[in-house]
């Protein structure tokens, strides 16, 4: 422990300070993503009015004054939306990094398992089909089941003898997805124009539909989900050595990936269901956070639930204030806003280090 | 603790890759086991490991089967430096020797000897200097003694080694066998696979040669290391020799070179 310290204090200095900073430095950034999406918008609520509604909502009610209209606006509107943000962000960021981690790819997102594209296949047929079995429920429930059900048939056309290797799993992903998009394609050549806008603007991913009846269920999910996947990160570094390696190590590896696989496609398929395909997220936060703060996933998980949260809050307040008053799809905003910092970051690094060692 | 195969056969589709091979490591041995490519020692080695299951036989570890122990009990028994370890994300040389105390986390051991056996492991693998560097960053033999780190903090009775100096100068081959050896002599059973004939006579306690899958010939290092049992195994001629004070094997493999090409014609 002595040599830690001094390690510490012989200075890798700044580089250990950020490290050591960085959760409480991302919870701050998040507070802050927060309360701009609480204080920003269409109708203008003074912050004065945002906090009275909050304390009202808390049990502390009459500290500050605010109009029904201003009530109506922050708690029945933004507070919700801001709440689905970060489910969203939490669930997709964390699940992509634990994928990461599982695959020991840098490369891999929540797509690879088929999530993703069977989420898509479910919200579809709903849309094209014209029914609503679930009323308002049915397009987040289809596309649920959707996401859950190719993550499972792509984890059981990938077992054999009751393994399932890396590989094999990549690329029944591929095939599977490959087909999810095709019958998506032959769908959507039967839409009508009306059906057609709906699926795109769905694949661009929105948390504009956010009310308390569905944002609570979301929070349920993705709360079930991000929180135990938390406590992989030791596991999925021992992982990092290699599959055998963990194994001598004490890791029962099958059951790992069974866990890990489970748990991010049930994030994932929480936030997509309710928000639509939202590009990037679990791709980039995860790998950004890993050339800051290095590849410890016991720090990396709870990193990448926070900046994933806090990135898709500060992209839904650009999404619904840039060209106000109508909204930007939230998928534009991640893909636009992360695409160019995330190639900035890359040259950055590769200047600094000279290559990828 | 004394690990044991008994009778093991394990095929890739129909090729025998382990044909009922009998192996045996006692406490306090270092067995080297030798043989040409393809005899079979890897996958002797990941058997013993557990990484596969024999399809007929049984390897026991303290008298037990290995299939009964659960991977998180035999981390605590066993460790197992395999042939190349390539790592994707860039953990410094320190980490990757801590993981190696992870069988042990949680077990109400102090915090200060998890971090002394660390030291001591990366000292004992002369990565000391190498503590702070990114793993990916390091060439072939620090990233083999880094790895050899690992296998040392987790401080097993039991020590599998595939090929521990494959990647390394002399001065390293000569260190680690000497630290392997050490281990032996603490009451460890150690086993490793060697190449290089010379060193496994100079540093084994006992020999185990392969070949096609079988073990050839077994005992202590001047038993084994014979002229007509090596030629016979690698299947190319070798030549033994002793030599020195005190007395040594030197394994010589017989060379031919190509016949000169003719010069000057047309």
């Amino acid at each position: 422990m002595a040599t830690r310290a001094e390690t510490i204090a012989r200075g890798a200095g700044a580089a250990w300070r950020w490290r050591l900073a960085a959760l409480p430095t991302l919870a701050m950034l998040l507070g802050a993503a927060v309360l701009l999406n609480l204080v920003i918008g269409a109708v203008r609520v003074p912050p004065t009015a945002v906090l009275g509604v909050l304390l009202d909502h808390l049990g502390l009610p009459g500290v500050l004054e605010y109009t029904q209209q201003q009530e109506a606006v922050v708690w029945n509107i933004r507070v919700p939306r801001t709440l689905l943000a970060l489910v969203v962000g939490a669930g997709l960021a964390t699940a992509g990094c634990a994928l990461q981690g599982i695959f020991r790819n840098p490369l891999a997102d929540p797509g690879i398992i088929g999530v993703s594209s069977g989420a898509a296949l479910g919200a579809v047929g709903i849309i094209i089909l014209g029914i609503a079995p679930l009323g308002a429920w049915s397009t987040p429930a289809a596309a649920f089941g959707g996401g859950l059900a190719l993550t499972l048939m792509v984890y059981v056309l990938s077992r054999r003898d009751g393994r399932t290797e890396v590989v094999t799993l990549v690329l029944t992903g591929v095939a599977l997805n490959a087909i999810a998009g095709g019958i998506i394609g032959f769908a959507l050549f039967f839409a009508t124009d009306a059906q057609l806008r709906n699926v795109v603007f769905w694949q661009l991913g929105s948390v504009g539909g956010a009310t308390w009846p569905n944002v609570r269920p979301a929070i349920v999910l993705a709360s079930c989900a991000v929180l135990p996947l938390l406590r992989y990160g030791h596991r999925l570094n021992l992982l990092a050595l290699g599959e055998r390696e963990a194994y001598h190590l004490g890791v029962d590896t099958e059951r790992l990936r069974l866990e890990v696989i489970a748990l991010a496609a049930l994030a994932t398929a929480a936030a997509v269901s309710f928000a639509g395909i939202i590009s990037f997220v679990g791709l980039v936060v995860p790998h950004m956070l890993r050339l800051m703060l290095g590849p410890d996933h016991r720090r990396l998980l709870p990193a990448s639930a926070l900046l994933g949260a806090a990135a898709i809050a500060l992209a839904d307040l650009a999404a619904r204030t840039v060209v106000a008053p109508a909204e930007m799809p939230l998928g534009v905003v991640t893909a636009l806003a992360g695409g160019p910092y995330f190639l900035w970051l890359i040259h950055r690094t590769r200047r600094a280090q000279g290559g990828w060692g | 603790m004394r690990l044991e195969a008994r009778g093991i056969w394990f095929r890739a589709g129909r090729v025998p890759l382990v044909a009922g091979a009998d192996v045996r490591v006692e406490p306090g041995e270092f067995v080297a086991v030798v043989g040409a490519n393809g005899a079979g020692k890897s996958t002797l080695v990941r058997l013993l490991a557990g990484d596969l299951r024999p399809g007929e036989g049984e390897v026991l570890l303290g008298g037990r089967p290995l299939a009964e122990y659960r991977a998180a009990e035999l981390a605590l028994l066993r460790s197992v430096l395999p042939q190349q370890s390539r790592i994707e994300f860039s953990f410094t040389v320190r980490q990757v020797v801590e993981m190696g105390r992870s069988p042990h986390r949680g077990r109400g051991q102090d915090p200060a000897a998890d971090a002394r056996a660390v030291e001591a492991a990366m000292r004992a693998a002369d990565v000391a200097e190498l503590a702070e560097r990114a793993y990916p960053g390091l060439s072939g033999g620090e990233q083999s003694r880094v790895c050899l780190a690992r296998v040392l903090a987790q401080e097993t009775p039991v020590v599998l080694l595939d090929e521990p100096t494959a990647a390394l100068d002399i001065r390293h081959q000569h260190q680690v066998l000497g630290v392997v050896r050490g281990l032996a002599m603490q009451g460890r059973a150690v086993l490793a696979v060697l190449h290089d004939l010379n060193l496994a006579a100079a540093y084994a306690t006992r020999v185990v040669a392969m070949h096609r899958g079988a073990v050839a010939a077994d005992g202590p290092p001047a038993e084994v290391l014979r002229a007509e049992v090596l030629s016979r195994i690698y299947e190319h001629p070798v030549e033994v020799v002793r030599t020195g004070t005190p007395e040594r094997l030197v394994v010589l493999p017989r060379h031919e070179l190509p016949p000169a090409l003719p010069t000057g014609t047309g």
